[in-house]
């Protein structure tokens, strides 16, 4: 067991070359498992609730597909970013995985915006808000908890991005690089489910 | 840090120590010390229960209060005695079991148990801010969304934080013994209780964020306006109920694994024989813990989810049945031959057996849809879980601690007095619990304040409260054995009981600080009986003397846990007041920022130098 996290070129992996990257990374994984039933219990709630509109506005009358579709390109597209990032940590070049993470958190920023526009939208347009009804509360819930990862990430990749700026990559810092990747990943997977489930089905039925 | 200045200190540097302690035994403590504190709270409401059923029409306590007392004696004896004390047990002897010299996540160990400590404390506080929780532990809707006073808001905070801090332990235990069992500790030689260490933990993962979410969907009905469990808007209740027992039927299964693991432990080590069965063992454990997930509805036979639902919820809950039958019975086979030694351990692992079929077998008629319909919400539910989580896992608990005393605290309990407390507690446990099933099946309902007068209810309530002051004077027998074995008991042996089988044995009791000095080779299940077999005192070590990295202390997780305690204090009253949306804030300022501390500041650990262990006696 090596005592210091230096860099040496034959690491092939460097976020998994220590005991704390493997913990680190199996962790999160475990992790996953866990926000995956909490997802799951939203998502069941909202079907649940779908169609209680208590005489409000329905999915039909609120969704539009064009900014939904936006907002998918965005998230899916920054989720590639973060693979092109992991694959820079890889090869040791940490100014490229700086340059491709810095695009990553502007893509989910932009991510961020559309849906603070498109809540706005229904609330000041549609008075469609978390408490006119059981349909608004389970809307705002699981799309907003899906928006509170976001937020809860970029806050992640922002603090790590700043606080390493000047030190390169180490063995130390790589493996949070890695578990935030990740975690990316996982958030970009629930918005697949989020598109599918409240925005397509939601414009069908 | 050396090894010596863990010697003679005084109170306050003692209590900092443990303030920022990262190590899983001095974690394991403090969750059995916190569990056992919770635990004498809940029975001190259990008996204030009793009480008032003492006799028909007794005016003991007030409706209302009565309804907070049986609401906090569940919540309190499941989330803050129960769970925490198994929770203490797997921090306490798992990493020794598989040879790790520490938990995977040290840090996010502490954080854990400090965020279960503070909603314990959290959810307790409510009884002097206006009245406690008083829904029932279950917390059914639209009795919670509709119940005034803060009391329901202080359980749907006191939950969340602590349920948070379960999550973390169960994540952290799944890690470690994936990646840290020591060399030749391979899964089919892991110790049973690692084994249902292991199985718990995957149940905690997947179960509590159910909880989470009903938890979520509650605080947001009660404090924020919304409408998932208002009718007017839309909203329906039954999902309360589903979401509660996704979590709520995996979690006895939560807290029933580890006891049948401590069982698995005990058994083999009092009767000189290994565990019969150990594979078919794994894979019952294995078995319960995937029906456990499919039988929830059988809570809700009489909701009216239809014959078709009901039916196949009926048939996995029998289901269960069969792999706990083979756990029964392997239990038996192992004793069966075997060179029974009887001491308190053994009692109540002795003790255990009837009184958990009886519960099992209850439950296996409570699971036959079309009788629940009778039994539903009578006291015969209340006799049934009784007989399994107190004749299980209270039993379990208790024989784990005469079991480990040694280990974590490095002193025998005293054997007299444990055969005292027994028999007194075994007593009175059927005593309370046995008549409820005919209570229940002459129609008494459970959460009923009072009952009248020549119903045939008088004698059986008569005889459940005096059940109930014997276990009551069990549980102070058991209080006075410790106080007494701290004060005079004698220092315990590596192998107090000269049949440990497996590693924690073979190291000094209690465990040094970093358990290991070398780590042992493992050479097959039971590895320390098989040194023993072959005429060795100690485990052969697997790797040279060498430094060893140990974990940093760190204060950061109370001061975290601190923060989402404050924060709590700000959702519950910003709803009267919105200037406690400050508190809110500062609570999360405190919690966020020593998070983003804790990433930001670099935290290498240190080393415990191989001159340093040199010096210290094996």
């Amino acid at each position: 067991m090596s005592h210091d996290h230096s860099l040496s070129p034959e690491i092939h992996d460097p976020a998994k070359a220590t005991h704390e990257g493997k913990h680190k990374y199996l962790g999160l994984w475990f992790f996953l498992g866990g926000e995956t039933v909490l997802f799951a219990s939203f998502f069941a709630t909202y079907l649940a609730l779908r169609n209680s509109t208590a005489g409000g506005p329905s999915s039909q009358e609120l969704f539009g597909l064009e900014l939904v579709f936006v907002m998918t390109i965005l998230l899916l597209t920054s989720s590639l970013t973060s693979v092109y990032a992991i694959y820079h940590m890889k090869n040791h070049d940490f100014k490229k995985m700086q340059l491709w993470f810095g695009i990553t958190a502007l893509l989910g920023l932009g991510f961020l915006g559309f849906e603070i526009y498109e809540f706005t939208h229904y609330i000041t347009d549609y008075s469609f808000t978390f408490r006119s009804s059981a349909f608004g509360s389970a809307f705002y819930t699981l799309v907003g908890f899906h928006g509170g990862h976001v937020v809860f990430g970029l806050s992640w990749l922002t603090a790590l991005m700043v606080r390493n700026a000047k030190r390169g990559l180490s063995l130390y810092n790589a493996p949070k690089y890695n578990t935030f990747a990740i975690y990316w990943h996982f958030i970009d997977v629930v918005w697949v489910f989020i598109f599918t489930v409240v925005y397509l089905m939601g414009m069908v039925s | 840090m050396s090894i010596a200045s863990t010697q003679k200190k005084g109170f306050g540097a003692i209590l900092w120590d443990y303030l920022t302690t990262v190590d899983h035994k001095k974690i394991g403590n403090m969750y059995l010390a916190a569990g056992a504190f919770f635990f004498l709270l809940g029975g001190i409401e259990a008996l204030i229960i009793r009480i008032q059923l003492i006799k028909p029409e007794n005016d003991f306590i007030s409706a209302g209060l009565y309804n907070e007392m049986i609401t906090m004696h569940g919540t309190t004896m499941i989330f803050f005695a129960a769970m925490p004390m198994l929770l203490g047990f797997m921090n306490g002897v798992m990493p020794l079991q598989i040879g790790a010299r520490d938990v995977a996540f040290p840090f996010l160990n502490s954080l854990g148990f400090w965020l279960f400590l503070l909603g314990g404390i959290l959810m307790n506080l409510s009884w002097f801010f206006g009245g406690a929780p008083d829904a029932g532990w279950t917390g059914y809707a639209p009795l919670s969304t509709s119940s005034p006073g803060h009391g329901l808001d202080y359980y749907v905070m006191g939950l969340q934080l602590s349920g948070a801090g379960t999550l973390m332990g169960g994540i952290n235990f799944l890690v470690t013994i994936v990646t840290m069992r020591g060399p030749g500790m391979t899964y089919m030689r892991m110790p049973l209780f690692t084994w249902t260490t292991f199985v718990a933990s995957i149940l905690i993962l997947f179960a509590f964020p159910a909880l989470t979410v009903g938890l979520f969907l509650l605080q947001f009905d009660r404090m924020f306006g919304s409408a998932f469990f208002d009718v007017a808007l839309g909203g329906n209740s039954v999902i309360w109920q589903h979401l509660f027992w996704i979590f709520g039927h995996p979690e006895v299964y939560i807290l029933i694994l580890p006891a049948f693991g401590i069982f698995s432990e005990i058994i083999p080590t009092f009767s000189k024989k290994r565990l019969f069965g150990y594979s078919s063992m794994v894979f019952a454990t294995f078995l319960i813990a995937f029906l456990g997930f499919m039988v929830w509805a059988h809570h809700m036979f009489t909701v009216g989810l239809g014959p078709v639902a009901n039916s196949i919820f009926a048939v996995g809950t029998m289901a269960i049945a069969v792999p706990t039958g083979i756990k029964i019975f392997n239990w038996l086979a192992t004793m069966w031959g075997g060179s029974i030694k009887i001491n308190s351990a053994m009692l109540w692992a002795l003790g255990f057996i009837p009184s958990f079929t009886i519960g099992g077998m209850t439950g296996v008629m409570l699971g036959a849809s079309t009788a629940d319909f009778q039994y539903h919400d009578t006291y015969f539910v209340i006799a049934h879980f009784h007989y399994v989580i107190v004749g299980g896992v209270v039993f379990g608990i208790l024989a784990g601690l005469h079991y480990w005393w040694p280990k974590f605290f490095g002193k025998v309990l005293n054997e007299t007095m444990g055969k005292i407390a027994f028999w007194l507690f075994f007593i009175g446990f059927h005593l309370t619990f046995f008549i409820q099933h005919f209570l229940g099946l002459m129609g008494m309902p459970r959460r009923y304040w009072v009952f009248l007068e020549n119903q045939g209810l008088d004698t059986g309530n008569l005889i459940s409260t005096i059940g109930a002051f014997f276990m009551a004077a069990g549980s102070i027998v058991f209080i006075i054995n410790i106080i007494y074995t701290t004060a005079k008991g004698e220092k315990a042996a590596n192998d107090p009981w000269g049949t440990g089988r497996t590693l924690e044995w073979a190291i000094s009791s209690p465990a040094p600080e970093y358990n290991f000095k070398q780590l042992p080779l493992v050479r097959g299940l039971d590895p320390y009986w098989i040194e023993k077999m072959d005429g060795n005192t100690k485990m052969t070590p697997a790797e040279p003397l060498d430094d060893i990295h140990m974990p940093n202390g760190s204060i950061l997780p109370v001061v975290i846990s601190i923060g989402f305690f404050i924060a709590s204090f700000g959702f519950i009253y910003q709803v009267d007041n919105k200037s406690w949306l400050i508190v809110l804030f500062a609570g999360m300022v405190i919690a966020i920022g020593s998070m983003l501390i804790r990433s930001l500041k670099d935290d290498h650990g240190h080393h415990i130098h191989k001159e340093d262990l040199e010096k210290e006696a094996d």
